[in-house]
């Protein structure tokens, strides 16, 4: 394994529709991220049902940021520096599944999601590598 | 002396404890997952280990961004499942085993691993779903668990290479307790699974058998396998399964397969479940 950290980092930028969770993701969405991990508490998701903007509004949020939140844009999260649990504090307040909610980043149904994993999931190929089209 | 009998690989898929609270284990979707377990209810009901340390990834129930430890091993007396958004988890508190906790911290710290010490913390699906897998609905857990965390969210979490070696210390920890213990190590999360971006959903069964394979026998090989590969070949999340190296590490360096089970899909996810024994020389 590379203990080049530019070389390490710079391969996740290879994966076809992946982010990858790295410190600079980590940097930008820390205020994100701990906004969702609010949710885990009731009395905070009693707060967040009742009015999402006034309760964003208490959160150093980017207006991208907030935006994104309030359209329940999973993969604009993502490149804002989400990570997947903790976004999953927000989908899960909404009554939605992993399924429902991951399916929402594929293009897909949830339907059609839902029968491709029930068909033993998506095939890594053709998914490996951006660069060797894999 | 304490030993090490077995190390147990399980999915730790929340889907799964949501089945088993709701009472949907018998559904025709759920069958085949559970069916997967039975060999391994009766298996453990018959070793009655007295201690199992259970290496799992907390996910963003106890740990938030405002620390972020590499290996935490908890120490206290006990642990509540945690509130994941939906309230806790209808199980029993895990109780601990400080006594030996702490002496394979001592243990790790002195063999040049940096251990983080927890006294207090709640415990999510990643510790509870594979207790329920194994020992199904109890009153109380018939194990006392330490709680091994493993940070595998926020980048670089450990190599492969180095959870295998901290597998191999912690078994050095456990026989140099000199209580007569009886001790699993279970080495949860995996296997194949993507969680986010257009490219959910992805599962590699040839990967993930592979893997299985390959902590059966002697072969070290998995070890090496760089993060890169975990993530290509299954997706993004399929980085959990470093934490199976850790249990395959503590086994010593043999081992043989007793159970051995793999289904497709829970939720997002593969299913898979190894339990492996360790082959002594005497």
């Amino acid at each position: 394994m590379t203990t080049d950290i530019h070389q390490y980092l710079a391969e996740f930028e290879d994966i076809p529709g992946t982010r990858v969770y790295t410190a600079a993701r980590a940097r930008m969405g820390y205020q994100l991220n701990q906004f969702a991990m609010s949710l885990m508490k009731p009395e905070n998701r009693a707060r967040w049902k009742a009015d999402e903007r006034a309760y964003l509004a208490d959160w150093p949020l980017t207006d991208d940021q907030k935006q994104a939140v309030l359209d329940r844009d999973y993969n604009r999260l993502l490149d804002l520096g989400g990570n997947i649990y903790f976004l999953a504090k927000i989908f899960s307040t909404d009554g939605l599944s992993f399924v429902q909610a991951v399916s929402t980043m594929t293009g897909m149904s949830v339907e059609d999601y839902q029968a491709m994993m029930l068909a033993g999931g998506r095939s890594p190929e053709g998914v490996r590598s951006k660069k060797e089209q894999n | 002396m304490a030993r090490i009998t077995a190390g147990v690989g399980t999915s730790h898929v929340p889907a799964i404890g949501a089945a088993i609270d709701l009472g949907k284990t018998g559904e025709d979707y759920w069958k085949p997952v559970f069916a997967g377990y039975d060999w391994s209810k009766d298996w453990i009901a018959s070793q009655k280990p007295d201690v199992v340390i259970l290496v799992y990834n907390d996910h963003a129930s106890a740990f938030d961004m405002k620390f972020i430890p590499t290996f935490a091993i908890g120490c206290g007396e006990r642990f509540a499942p945690a509130d994941e958004g939906w309230g806790p988890r209808p199980v029993p508190d895990v109780i601990g085993h400080p006594d030996l906790a702490w002496h394979i911290a001592q243990s790790l710290i002195l063999d040049e691993f940096d251990m983080t010490i927890i006294n207090e913390m709640t415990v999510d699906h990643g510790l509870t779903v594979p207790l329920s897998l194994m020992f199904g609905q109890p009153e109380a857990w018939p194990v006392k668990v330490i709680p091994l965390a493993v940070n595998v969210v926020t980048y670089p979490p450990p190599t492969g290479n180095r959870c295998w070696a901290l597998g191999e210390a912690i078994r050095r920890a456990v026989e140099s307790f000199p209580e007569d213990l009886n001790v699993q190590v279970w080495g949860t999360g995996g296997m194949s699974h993507q969680l986010q971006g257009p490219r959910a959903g992805l599962i590699n069964a040839a990967w993930d058998n592979m893997f299985l394979d390959g902590l059966i026998g002697e072969g070290d090989a998995l070890r090496h396998i760089p993060h890169i590969e975990y993530l290509r070949e299954t997706g993004s999340e399929g980085i959990e399964m470093v934490m199976w190296l850790i249990m395959r590490g503590a086994l010593g360096p043999l081992t043989h397969c007793l159970h051995r089970h793999y289904h497709v899909p829970a939720s997002n996810t593969a299913v898979g479940h190894i339990v492996l024994e360790p082959v002594t020389g005497d």
